[in-house]
């Protein structure tokens, strides 16, 4: 079940399926079937995604009001963030080769896949500090103006969340190599893809407001 | 049927010999979790309470010399030579802590994580919540969030004093008043961890109630508390990220020298506020408003956090004790459904006059009014459900009608400040004080305490001492009303809220009598809570044992021995086959028809021929 994957950071030992209904083995209500409409874990990740993208909308008005003030400057992006753009652009593409091998049956095959995506989220992470180097060189600094302020706090809110997610690839990545999914219908990386494919949905979404619109 | 009983109670048994502290410190268990919420919210109200008796001495006696109290509060009164009066920046803290605790740290936490934790699995027919691991870990996150709350308090120059709503510049300048340094830096940080709890809850609310609700337990079979916990959970899932950000800003503004909230020109002290190059100030165009609007875009939806609980216990309530069915279950699902809405597209009625535009202002006070609409669907279906009935009159009951009195007489002060024109004049008031403390707060503190004592069986396994429940019930009515009714009056005439020494200002004067008045019931109000806590821990420990079903009511929690056991049913979790408020239906000759009884020969019969019956969807 892809609930796995949530469920592994829980404790093992004396803890694990104690109070808490009966965890380990099956969905932890002692039923399945048809009663339940959804897979928790998914519907909950999807859940959390929604938060987060409200918060992302909180920072879109305050960004959009922000704007209209006097003060506005506009900041020039450098050229490396079209890069790092590029570069996670390309994580999210292994990922996706990666899940293919896991559904053709062919679980050997995903591990090199998903460890390009983490390297290459590791790469996007340091890309983005190189970015933030070379503004500071250019004497842009996050309080000189408005737009640099939102250009560090949003890059740098979205970077932590990657970290996140690279703590997550770490998992999965354990996982895939123990050969611990299972190949064909059930997607076990269906999770963590769709967390990770968020964020780069959410850094596109970014660059856009911050710099095109 | 997929169900696994056997399983279960066997794994179950296997776990019994747990240690203590997995099972009653760092628990999964959902009724733990949720008494562990409950019982810290009682701490945090009763320090927010406190706060709220020094805030009533202050405005009786403003110039009292308090020898006691300055002893115990050092930092707050001026001792001097022996010349105990409150300082100023004291009374900031004070209402400013209690606004925040009282409104997140009890009122947002008791009824929607302590119950909501302790009913969704009951009420659903759930083992457990579906992330229990994530349960546990939001309420020890919760409780660093109090930890920290209440540490601010003596760090520094003491705990925020800008108001529960934050404003800038008052919050994001640090030199601004005592409490904008550590405190207010506390404060954003309590706060921080509380939405985190909260979101991490609400995640597991709405997952249970969409996924893991017992077979026949259609949405419009649901109780009206789960419909509650639903939408708050929904509500608050997509509100507090708004003060998410606005709360990182905050952050970004007071310690790395941004200019989002913060405007051009500020002056402390007689000093303007400098850049490092010593020209140029050091803040630029930055919108306190924006925080205003962000603030409240969480902050009206968040009074229905509050709210819709205490909505939910008291439909139940009321239905149990009329022992009738719940008049327009229908039309109250809809009126949940309506209010919580439209609470996302009002928040500008906090900000009347703050000079927005006149027709933005008239948008938010139709939208503001229109609430009127669905909140009358409930008073009147309430009504309606009481009317002819024969009422037991036990404590859950006094509450629940406790709660329809302030939610009436809350909702019609709220007509008025909904109106633009009236709010200019009534703004920042003691009216306002009135208004939400008789609506938001009042009926979410009765609703929690009708809820107590209704579902502490399910909580303790033990019956709550009715007659300190009445008790109880009487002084805190009565006294309720004696504290917030006549504040509208002195709010009309134009008594500020906030406001040190209301007698400094000649047109104030007259008011002192009606505010010792005030003062005199807030403490009594304030000590009758004694009797509550007595009732609670006395009857957690000592009370009368109870049975499976002591109200004779009729949902799913009520199948289950109290309390609960683990996995809350021994065997196989009993199916739906009914809406949740079959009383007095005359075809049967017991009362009420629980919610898992199959429906009979005869049902079934006139089912068949009328196809989906109005309890069937």
């Amino acid at each position: 079940m892809s609930t796995e994957v949530l469920r592994k950071p829980s404790r093992p030992g004396p803890h694990r399926g104690g109070e808490g209904g009966g965890e380990p083995g099956g969905d932890g209500n002692g039923r399945g079937g048809p009663e339940v409409f959804f897979d928790p874990g998914r519907f909950g990740l999807w859940l959390f995604l929604a938060t987060l993208s409200m918060m992302f909308v909180g920072f879109t008005s305050a960004y959009m009001v922000r704007r209209l003030a006097p003060d506005w400057t506009p900041l020039r992006p450098p050229g490396l963030l079209w890069i790092n753009t590029a570069v996670l652009l390309l994580s999210s593409a292994t990922l996706e080769a990666a899940r293919r091998r896991l559904r053709g049956w062919n679980p050997a095959g995903v591990s090199p896949w998903l460890t390009a995506t983490g390297a290459l989220g590791a790469l996007f992470v340091a890309g983005q500090l190189a970015a933030w180097r070379v503004l500071a060189a250019r004497g842009y600094f996050l309080s000189g103006s408005p737009h640099n302020s939102f250009f560090y706090m949003l890059s740098g809110i979205h970077g932590l969340h990657l970290l996140v997610g690279l703590v997550w690839f770490a998992v999965v990545l354990v996982k895939a190599r123990r050969l611990a999914y299972t190949p064909g219908e059930a997607d076990g990386l269906g999770m963590f893809a769709t967390y990770w494919h968020f964020l780069t949905g959410l850094w596109i979404y970014l660059l856009l407001l911050l710099f095109v619109l | 049927m997929a169900h696994a009983p056997e399983a279960h109670a066997a794994e179950a048994h296997a776990h019994a010999e747990e240690a203590f502290i997995w099972k009653y410190v760092f628990s999964k268990n959902h009724r733990v979790i949720g008494i562990q919420y409950y019982v810290t919210a009682m701490v945090m109200a009763l320090v927010a309470g406190l706060l709220a008796m020094l805030i009533r001495l202050q405005l009786a006696w403003p110039q009292r010399d308090w020898g006691v109290l300055a002893k115990l509060f050092p930092m707050g009164y001026d001792v001097g030579g022996g010349f105990g009066v409150m300082r100023p920046e004291f009374y900031a803290m004070l209402f400013t802590m209690h606004g925040t605790i009282m409104v997140f740290f009890v009122l947002s936490t008791a009824p929607v994580s302590g119950f909501g934790n302790i009913l969704i699995p009951l009420q659903a027919g759930a083992r457990d919540m579906a992330f229990p691991f994530l349960n546990g870990l939001s309420y020890w996150t919760f409780f660093v969030g109090c930890v920290v709350i209440l540490s601010s308090f003596f760090i520094g120059a003491g705990a925020a004093a800008g108001g529960w709503t934050a404003y800038p510049p008052l919050s994001a300048l640090k030199g601004a008043v005592p409490g904008s340094e550590t405190g207010q830096t506390f404060w954003i940080i309590g706060m921080v961890f509380f939405i985190a709890s909260f979101t991490m809850g609400g995640l597991n609310f709405v997952t249970t109630i969409i996924n893991l609700r017992t077979k026949g337990l259609t949405p419009l079979r649901m109780p009206m508390t789960l419909w509650a916990m639903f939408l708050v959970a929904v509500l608050g899932l997509l509100a507090f990220p708004a003060l998410v950000a606005a709360c990182l800003m905050l952050i970004f503004d007071r310690h790395f020298g941004t200019s989002f909230f913060l405007p051009t020109g500020l002056v402390l002290n007689n000093v303007p506020l400098l850049g490092p190059d010593g020209k140029t100030f050091l803040h630029q165009g930055g919108s306190p408003l924006l925080w205003q609007h962000l603030f409240w875009f969480l902050g009206h939806p968040e009074v229905y956090i509050l709210m819709l609980p205490a909505l939910g216990f008291t439909s139940d309530i009321l239905v149990t004790f009329a022992r009738k069915p719940l008049f327009g279950y229908k039309s109250m699902v809809g009126a949940l459904w309506a209010i919580a809405g439209l609470s996302f597209i009002v928040w500008g009625h906090h900000m009347f006059v703050s000079g927005m535009n006149p027709y933005l202002g008239m948008a938010f006070a139709v939208g503001t009014i229109l609430i009127a609409v669905p909140s009358a669907v409930k008073v009147f279906n309430w009504l309606a459900t009481l009317r002819g009935a024969r009422i037991r009159f036990n404590t859950p009951m006094l509450w629940a009608v406790g709660v329809v009195s302030l939610f009436i007489s809350g909702g019609l002060s709220g007509v008025w400040l909904a109106q633009s024109a009236p709010d200019i004049q009534l703004h920042d008031t003691m009216f306002v004080a009135a208004h939400f403390h008789l609506i938001m707060a009042g009926a979410a503190l009765f609703g929690v305490f009708g809820a107590t004592s209704y579902w502490f069986p399910k909580m303790f396994g033990r019956m709550m001492n009715d007659t300190l429940g009445k008790a109880h019930f009487w002084f805190t009515f009565v006294t309720y009303y004696g504290t917030f009714f006549p504040m509208h009056y002195i709010g009309i005439a134009g008594h500020l809220r906030r406001i040190y020494d209301p007698y400094q200002y000649e047109f104030l004067k007259p008011l002192q009598p009606i505010n010792q008045l005030i003062t005199i019931s807030a403490l009594i109000l304030g000590s009758s809570q004694i009797l509550f806590f007595v009732n609670f821990f006395w009857s957690a420990f000592a009370g009368k044992k109870a049975t499976e079903n002591p109200w004779q009511a009729n949902g799913l929690e009520w199948t289950t021995a109290s309390p609960p056991p683990h996995g809350n049913w021994p065997g196989p979790i009993p199916e739906v086959h009914r809406w949740p408020y079959e009383y007095a239906n005359p075809d049967f000759p017991k009362d009420p028809v629980m919610q898992h009884e199959p429906l009979t020969a005869a049902e079934m019969e006139v089912k068949a021929a009328e196809g989906p019956s109005r309890h069937e969807h």
